[in-house]
């Protein structure tokens, strides 16, 4: 018996906002900007939710549909690019929200799009070295509050959105070994400024901002699309082909690839340099955009729900992004 | 590889769908194609990168102003 993901389950925040609605507001044609971002709509969060909200929901979801968890579950990750404070950890007062048993272990994961992979290595790692049985991995960012109401080529491609994916032992699938990379020199090309602790928010930056929609009080956004074009371009065949050696698996013998979500045109490029067949790659940005941790467990649940993945398969997942970090691994479902 | 820029055309017109066919030529702006946006330059920088295996840079691209200039910048490349 392997550790394995065995529930997933997300969350949406009611407001949405349309690529027609944006593309009016821009002065953008509308066909044209849907058929180069391949995205209809984004969910955005209210101005009061946070993305622990956005995960606290998701979870509550999972646990109101499967209740045994509430007893099952030993560990908490949550990981998003918004924590609730610098201290304490934010999967501590989730786990309080939740109302999970006090035999827990809670950790956070500051991480943007590769961090869904390496929250399912470390649930593997911990329930694999037995040191936990059943892990709750949430994953929520909200990546509209960073973003300037002027910044068309962002307000078009991401969305806010919480998920919960719950990894334990079953009786078949499992992950294989994971692979991971880093480049810290692509900070400056995906990066919240005034976000954090390095040049804190002041009052010159508050002004600045006044009269923003979303007040960027959690910092602004700032994306280099071309480099981060660049970027996954260069890296993802080279990731895909390590994950594959790695685990001394074949590319005809996945089933399904499905990597971070992060924009039509980079995931069209990618199936084209890696010679991945349509029926094999699966794609859900039309509904929701680039939910940065998020797209990968939505974009799971979405593939089961439409009979493209099934128990068994072979899905080869790869995610990639903010850093730069990368990470994959091939995950018998 | 023996390169020539009809194929880097007919790639653009391909991809580009709201460019008329035949209406692009070597010396057409690449910036006043219609509807060019900043999405645009992330396509080319995909187009070219399947097409003819060269990651182009930004000040590549910015320095590209005609079709015949990204020619030459991916010949250059390849050579």
């Amino acid at each position: 018996m392997l550790p394995v993901v065995s529930k997933i389950e997300f969350y949406l925040p009611q407001t949405i906002l349309t690529t027609e609605e944006l593309s009016e507001q821009f002065n953008r044609d509308f066909q044209l900007t849907l058929k180069n971002t391949g995205i209809r709509k984004r969910h955005i969060r209210k101005l009061n939710q946070i993305g622990s909200d956005l995960g606290f929901e998701a979870a509550k979801k999972l646990l109101d549909n499967f209740p045994e968890y509430y007893s099952k579950i030993d560990f908490v990750i949550f990981c998003t690019e918004g924590l609730d404070y610098k201290a304490p950890t934010t999967s501590s007062t989730l786990h309080h929200r939740l109302g999970l048993k006090e035999e827990c272990g809670c950790i956070d994961m500051p991480m943007g799009c590769a961090g869904y992979i390496y929250g399912l290595s470390l649930a593997d790692s911990i329930i694999k070295s037995e040191n936990a049985t059943c892990v709750l991995f949430i994953a929520a960012d909200i990546p509209t509050s960073v973003i300037h109401s002027g910044d068309f080529d962002m307000r078009v491609l991401f969305g806010d959105a919480g998920t919960a994916t719950i990894i334990e032992k079953k009786e078949t699938g499992g992950f294989g070994k994971f692979v991971f990379g880093n480049d810290g020199s692509g900070a400056k090309n995906l990066l919240v400024e005034r976000g954090s602790t390095r040049s804190p928010i002041d009052i010159e930056y508050i002004n600045q901002y006044a009269d923003e929609p979303q007040n960027l009080a959690h910092g602004r956004m700032h994306m280099n699309g071309l480099e981060i074009t660049r970027f996954s371009l260069e890296k993802v065949p080279y990731l895909l082909n390590k994950t594959l050696d790695k685990n001394n698996v074949l590319f005809d013998e996945i089933d399904l690839f499905v990597f971070h979500q992060a924009s039509l045109i980079i995931l069209k490029s990618l199936k084209r340099k890696c010679k991945i067949p349509d029926s094999k790659f699966y794609v859900f940005l039309e509904e929701v955009g680039n939910t940065v941790s998020c797209s990968i467990p939505i974009a799971l649940y979405h593939a089961e729900l439409e009979g493209k993945l099934i128990r068994g398969n072979r899905v080869m997942l790869l995610g990639f992004g903010v850093g730069y970090s990368w990470g994959g691994t091939i995950l018998e479902y | 590889m023996n390169m020539n820029i009809q194929e880097l055309l007919d790639h653009i017109e391909v991809e580009f769908d709201e460019i008329e066919k035949g209406t692009l030529h070597a010396n057409s702006s690449i910036r006043d194609m219609e509807g060019w946006s900043s999405m645009h330059a992330l396509i080319l920088i995909a187009l070219v990168d399947n097409h003819y295996d060269v990651l182009l840079t930004g000040e590549e691209l910015k320095n590209a102003l005609t079709v015949q200039d990204l020619f030459d910048v991916i010949s250059k490349r390849k050579a």
